[in-house]
């Protein structure tokens, strides 16, 4: 069955959009059909970091719109048959989602794949409230610092409100998904603890990705960091978290720190 | 001319109360605008958007002065909504209206139907929608146990009673309570306990970490808090009930609040 992920954080730029093609590319390869769509309308970002920004003809907009059938709007990737990329506008602006359009697109979606990723926006409005109306898995981007934590926190209330889930008296699945995290910095004590993370959002940690440049060099080659070098840490983290959300148990590590250690915190529930 | 009514369907007017913050401003007014101000200034925000009543009863004051105050408070953001206590001759066209019949309790409706038997507590998730609970619904009810963790931007507002949150309240978030409120977590937004006037109001929370503690309107916020209180189990209460409108003037921790670890 369709499971719809929301990739969601409140506070910008803290690596929704490049861990929603991280998390897709991951997914992808388990040969699950997944299609990551870009609710940043506006400003998109997820053609470029999925290296398919020329090849984009119509988007989401179009396809709510009625100016183009969802397939025609669908773009494959070139190195996974299994991925694919509903683009959003860069022309028009958050208003042009209504309600009823992304909801029809959603359903079809659910059809015809395994994984629907859905990479917001930053923010609480509109475009925010959209992304995560009918996911079932939230994924909450998190950077260990104090600002992007109470954000963070902000989201997970909402998500408990306005999803449709919520409103049928269900919950979505929660995961913290800790990105940017920096081991000598953690190590001097100026980032918040991932034990300290943990303690205030109290949902279960999903990974943890550790700051690398390693991103920004598959961002400029257009790929998402799984697919650009696999073996990478950044890779690796993200390739654990897919797994994850895939329902497999994977050992947890903190990097920089000795495999394993973090074991007893995943799956940690709140208190 | 006669007018005639092509929709006959009547007006709908109904009842229907609302917990609002209440201002009682004591002179010199000038200070007392300074305190606010200290206050506003380390709990940002926190008039904004609230509906607020000015209680002038105590307070000697003509139709010039408290025109004056109402504008000395709208250019700090605090939107009065209504003034209670004031002579009708201070009263002039444009100024919020009089109010009467303030209670420290909530306006319940008498019930039509035969009284219900008073229920000792009850529960109620979060979830958001609930987040707000309704006076109507709740009342035979005389406290709330809400379930989960209170985040940021959420607020529970309950005057009737007690609220015990099972999980921690997070920075920007709120619990407003007309008794004493219990947290089984961390506690780092802000509590109003004994918010409709009880001064016997207590807070409890496994870790104290708030950004703002009320009891009965006498405020603290992080700053003015002891600092051998923060991280710890805490139970506050008030000590003098008659201190609390001097209580923005002694910031000094631990005058009015009192503090005992909790038994294991
Ligand atoms: N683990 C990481 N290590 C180093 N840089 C990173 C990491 N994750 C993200 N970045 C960088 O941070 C920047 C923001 O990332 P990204 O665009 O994914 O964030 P976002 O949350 O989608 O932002 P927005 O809110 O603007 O949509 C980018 O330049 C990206 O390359
Ligand atoms: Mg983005």
């Amino acid at each position: 069955m369709a499971k719809v992920i929301v990739v969601t954080s409140g506070k910008g730029g803290v690596g929704k959009t490049t861990s929603t093609a991280a998390l897709g590319a991951a997914l992808a390869q388990r040969n699950e059909k997944t299609v990551v769509v870009d609710f940043d309308v506006g400003l998109r970002n997820l053609d470029l970091v999925m290296g398919a920004e020329r090849r984009v003809v119509y988007d989401l907009v179009n396809v709510i719109q009625g100016d183009a059938k969802l397939p025609q709007a669908l773009i494959r990737d070139k190195r996974l048959d299994t991925l694919f990329l509903l683009p959003a506008s860069q022309t028009r602006d958050k208003d042009c989602l209504t309600a009823e359009g992304v909801e029809r697109v959603m359903a079809e979606l659910r059809k015809h794949f395994d994984w629907i990723i859905c990479d917001s926006p930053a923010g609480i409005e509109r475009g925010a409230t959209l992304a995560m109306r009918h996911a079932d898995i939230a994924v909450i981007v998190t950077n260990p610092e104090v600002s992007s934590v109470r954000d963070s926190d902000r989201i997970i209330g909402l998500l408990d409100a306005k999803t449709e889930r919520a409103e049928r008296g269900e919950r979505v699945e929660k995961h913290l998904l800790l990105t940017r995290y920096d081991p000598v910095r953690a190590e001097r004590g100026d980032m918040l603890k991932v034990d300290d993370v943990l303690e205030i959002l109290s949902i279960p940690l999903v990974g943890i990705v550790p700051e690398s440049t390693d991103v920004l060099r598959a961002s400029n080659l257009g790929a998402p960091v799984t697919l650009a070098d696999s073996r990478s840490a950044p890779a690796l983290a993200y390739l654990d978290a897919a797994r994850r959300i895939a329902g497999e148990t994977v050992p947890m590590t903190i990097p920089g720190e000795k495999r394993g250690l973090l074991g007893k915190l995943f799956g940690r529930r709140a208190a | 001319m006669t007018k005639v009514l092509t929709d006959t369907r009547s007006i709908r007017i109904k009842g229907r109360s609302f917990l609002a913050l209440v201002l009682s401003p004591e002179p010199p007014l000038d200070a007392w605008l300074t305190r606010l101000d200290d206050l506003a200034s380390r709990s940002a925000g926190f008039f904004l958007g609230r509906p607020v009543v000015l209680d002038v009863a105590d307070l000697e004051i003509d139709r010039a002065g408290l025109k004056k105050l109402i504008d000395e408070l709208g250019q700090r953001n605090v939107r009065i909504m209504g003034i209670e206590g004031g002579r009708p001759s201070l009263f002039e066209p444009g100024m919020p209206p009089a109010m009467k019949g303030g209670r420290p309790a909530p306006d319940i409706e008498i019930p039509a139907e035969p009284t219900v038997e008073p229920v000792g507590a009850a529960s109620a998730k979060a979830s958001a929608s609930s987040v707000l609970v309704e006076p109507q619904a709740a009342r035979a009810i005389s406290s709330i146990v809400i379930r989960e963790p209170v985040r940021s931007g959420q607020s529970v507002i309950f005057p009737e009673g007690d609220v015990t949150v099972v999980g921690s309240v997070a920075s920007g978030a709120e619990i407003i309570a007309g008794g004493s409120v219990h947290i089984y977590g961390t506690l780092r937004g802000r509590v109003l306990a004994g918010s409709v006037g009880n001064a016997s109001a207590r807070i409890f929370c496994r870790r104290l970490e708030a950004e703002l503690l009320a009891i009965d309107g006498v405020y603290k916020t992080a700053e003015d808090m002891a600092p051998n209180l923060r991280g710890q189990a805490v139970q506050l209460w008030l000590e003098g009930i008659r201190s609390w409108q001097k209580d923005l003037t002694e910031p000094a921790a631990g005058q009015h609040t009192g503090a005992g670890r909790w038994r294991k």
